[in-house]
């Protein structure tokens, strides 16, 4: 073939192009490429789309609490605060539980009943998060105030974490609510990533004279870290931009509040609540740049994500060497 | 698979030419009328074949701005247009835009107290009140007053709102304006408020559901929403003294009372309307028609609409629960379609 060769640095990039592996591979890259354009022009639309607020605000609007359509006064941090702490919450209740049924389901469990779990586990993640709004109204709200506030409140009601009364809905309801729902998530990478350690791990821990949970729990799960704090961090993605479940839970109302049984709101509620009835160009512009702050918040959590994992897994090399 | 191809394009080029041909007239705006709107454009299609209007129920806020950029051709508001937004409208598109008043909504305050299944009267005091976040419990004299004979708790008040921006909530706070200055001046009236207290549920279901699920609780939804699912709602005092329940007849008398003094261009409040049987927080919702339409066919197909929808679309609007409009406003309507040019 016309000049085909083995030294393929020295042909011209046209006569790459017959080859399918050079197709296969400008193409693979296009796609690739067109991702990274995406988030770029997503971000870029957001950055223009928000102009307005951007310049009249500046930096105030990180720290104002004041969001008045009236006044057109828009301050983003009664949000800020609801979005970190809701996660918070999820993330605190989801990761004991999730990493815990993840061991049980990869290490302990036989294996049929493991498979079966997981196919409800996988059923659970797929459900819409409307109806997780829904069983939160409905079954969560009531159980909040009839018992987990009076459990809570009566012996630990001076700190403020727990302090004054209870609505039933609240930054609990809606940090439960988020746990269920990513939950599955963590769960279901963190079995595949535990299944994916290599036998002889456990059998050289278990021949040097480990119990069966000290195996697995200072051999294999140490091993599995990196998979296990990447499902973590999913779900850290879930919870952060997830809307109609909270909106439905939180309370919706943008006050900061240090106990945890207060109605709260979210970035992501608040602007599927008002966007569309939003009236002249600076609110519109304001919640544009909400939804900035928003992929900000993301972008600034999952950067950190990621030191960490390289932290880690450079001390963990470190170690072994 | 070449003649899948070219029966696909036959079929794609017989349908384009089959749609050429109707007169598609495209509207937005708000959600509350949507129903009745709904109703109003098949119907009229039923009638008149060759021209179809196409409505969506973006909300009122959406269809100002779409009316406004020119991307439809007619908009829907819950709330008048203020002038701010006219002028913006004067500005971008060079010719004045319409307010039609089209049917009656209100908004009824409903609530949900342990113990009580009466129907509670609520004075405008007591309503601006409670929402401020200034009376909190409910055997307060202002609520005790006018209900005397039941037995109202000591309980916290959990005030309930919308958390989305909605028309229900223009009228709630238009009539919270006018009935209290402090009301006026701390928060005033728009389609999204800062609320001084209260949680916010999303939509009428949000509202309702928040209300059911929370003792001691209070909040607004809409006169037709209530009444179809059969939520009990409370009595308000009107201007003239009389505690009203809100119902198609009593809205209806509200705009009838506030016709007289009804400027020309319809944008007009009649919350806390004269008339002894009125309903205070009732209010029109509005179609927002260009005065100048550039396409002949268009501006008859929507001048013929307007004159149908004040004579017979005017009684398919009990069915669905919405009160419609007093003859005083449909005979003033009638010489303002003239305006459309």
């Amino acid at each position: 073939m016309q000049g085909a060769g083995p030294i393929s640095g020295s042909r011209s990039f046209l006569s790459k192009l017959r080859e399918g592996d050079e197709i296969a591979r400008l193409i693979t890259f296009i796609f690739a490429a067109s991702v990274v354009l995406i988030t770029i022009s997503l971000v870029y639309e957001l950055w223009i789309g928000s102009a307005l607020p951007r310049h009249k605000f500046g930096l105030h609007f990180f720290v104002s609490q004041d969001w008045d359509p009236v006044m057109d006064q828009y301050g983003a941090l009664p949000f800020i605060y609801g979005t970190l702490v809701t996660s918070a919450v999820a993330l605190l209740l989801a990761i004991p539980l999730g990493i815990g049924a993840s061991i049980f389901l990869a290490e302990l469990a036989p294996p049929r009943i493991s498979d079966t779990l997981q196919f409800f586990i996988d059923l659970l993640a797929a459900v819409p998060s409307v109806i997780y709004g829904l069983l939160g109204i409905f079954i969560i709200v009531p159980l909040i105030r009839n018992v987990i506030y009076p459990a809570l409140n009566k012996p630990f009601g001076f700190l403020p974490i727990f302090k004054g009364p209870s609505y039933g809905v609240g930054f609990l309801t809606a940090g439960i609510v988020l746990a269920i729902m990513v939950i599955p998530y963590i769960i279901s990478v963190s079995r595949e990533v535990l299944l994916s350690v290599p036998r002889d791990q456990r059998e050289a821990a278990l021949a040097l004279g480990s119990t069966r949970w000290e195996s697995t729990w200072k051999v294999v799960v140490p091993f599995a870290k990196t998979g296990i704090m990447g499902s973590i961090f999913l779900a850290l993605a879930r919870a952060l931009g997830e809307t109609m479940a909270v909106t439905m839970v939180v309370g919706n109302s943008p006050k900061i509040a240090a106990s945890l049984f207060a109605p709260g709101y979210s970035i992501a509620a608040v602007i599927a609540n008002d966007f569309t009835e939003a009236t002249g160009e600076l609110q519109t512009q304001a919640y544009i740049e909400l939804g900035l702050v928003l992929f900000l918040l993301t972008f600034i959590l999952n950067g950190l994500a990621r030191i960490l994992i390289i932290v880690t897994t450079q001390k963990g090399s470190k170690v072994s060497n | 698979m070449k003649r899948t191809a070219v029966l696909l394009m036959a079929v794609l080029v017989a349908s384009g030419v089959v749609w050429a041909q109707g007169l598609l007239i495209n509207g937005a705006g708000a959600s509350f009328p949507y129903p009745i709107y709904s109703k109003w454009f098949d119907v009229y299609h039923q009638k008149n074949g060759n021209m179809q209007f196409n409505y969506q129920s973006v909300g009122s806020g959406a269809g100002i701005k779409q009316v406004t950029e020119g991307t439809v051709d007619f908009g829907a508001s819950d709330g008048p247009m203020n002038d701010e937004q006219l002028k913006a409208y004067q500005d971008k598109r060079g010719s004045e835009i319409l307010h039609f008043p089209t049917v009656l909504g209100a908004a009824v305050p409903t609530y949900n107290v342990p113990g009580v299944s009466a129907t509670l009267n609520f004075t405008p005091e007591a309503l601006a009140g409670i929402f401020l976040g200034k009376i909190t419990k409910w055997n307060d004299p202002a609520i005790t007053g006018p209900n005397q004979g039941v037995n109202l708790p000591g309980n916290e008040i959990v005030v309930v709102h919308r958390s989305d921006g909605s028309g229900t909530t223009y009228i709630w706070t238009d009539y919270l304006s006018k009935v209290s200055d402090e009301w006026k001046s701390k928060v005033n009236k728009a389609t999204s408020v800062n609320w001084p207290v209260g949680l916010g549920g999303k939509g009428s279901e949000g509202v309702t559901a928040l209300i059911k699920q929370t003792p001691n609780s209070i909040g607004y939804v809409e006169l037709i929403y209530a009444a179809q699912n059969n939520i009990p709602y409370g009595t308000v005092k009107n201007a003239a003294g009389t505690f009203v329940k809100a119902d198609l007849k009593s809205v209806s008398e509200a705009a009838a009372g506030a016709a007289k003094d009804m400027p020309e261009d319809f944008r007009v409040s009649i919350t806390n309307a004269p008339g002894k049987t009125a309903y205070p927080i009732s209010s029109f919702t509005w179609l927002l028609i260009p005065s100048k339409i550039q396409d002949n066919a268009k501006r008859d197909a929507i001048k013929g609409f307007l004159t149908w929808m004040l004579a017979d679309g005017q009684t398919y609007a009990e069915q669905l629960s919405y009160a419609k409009l007093p003859k005083e406003v449909i005979e003033k309507e009638k010489k303002a379609i003239a305006k459309v040019q």
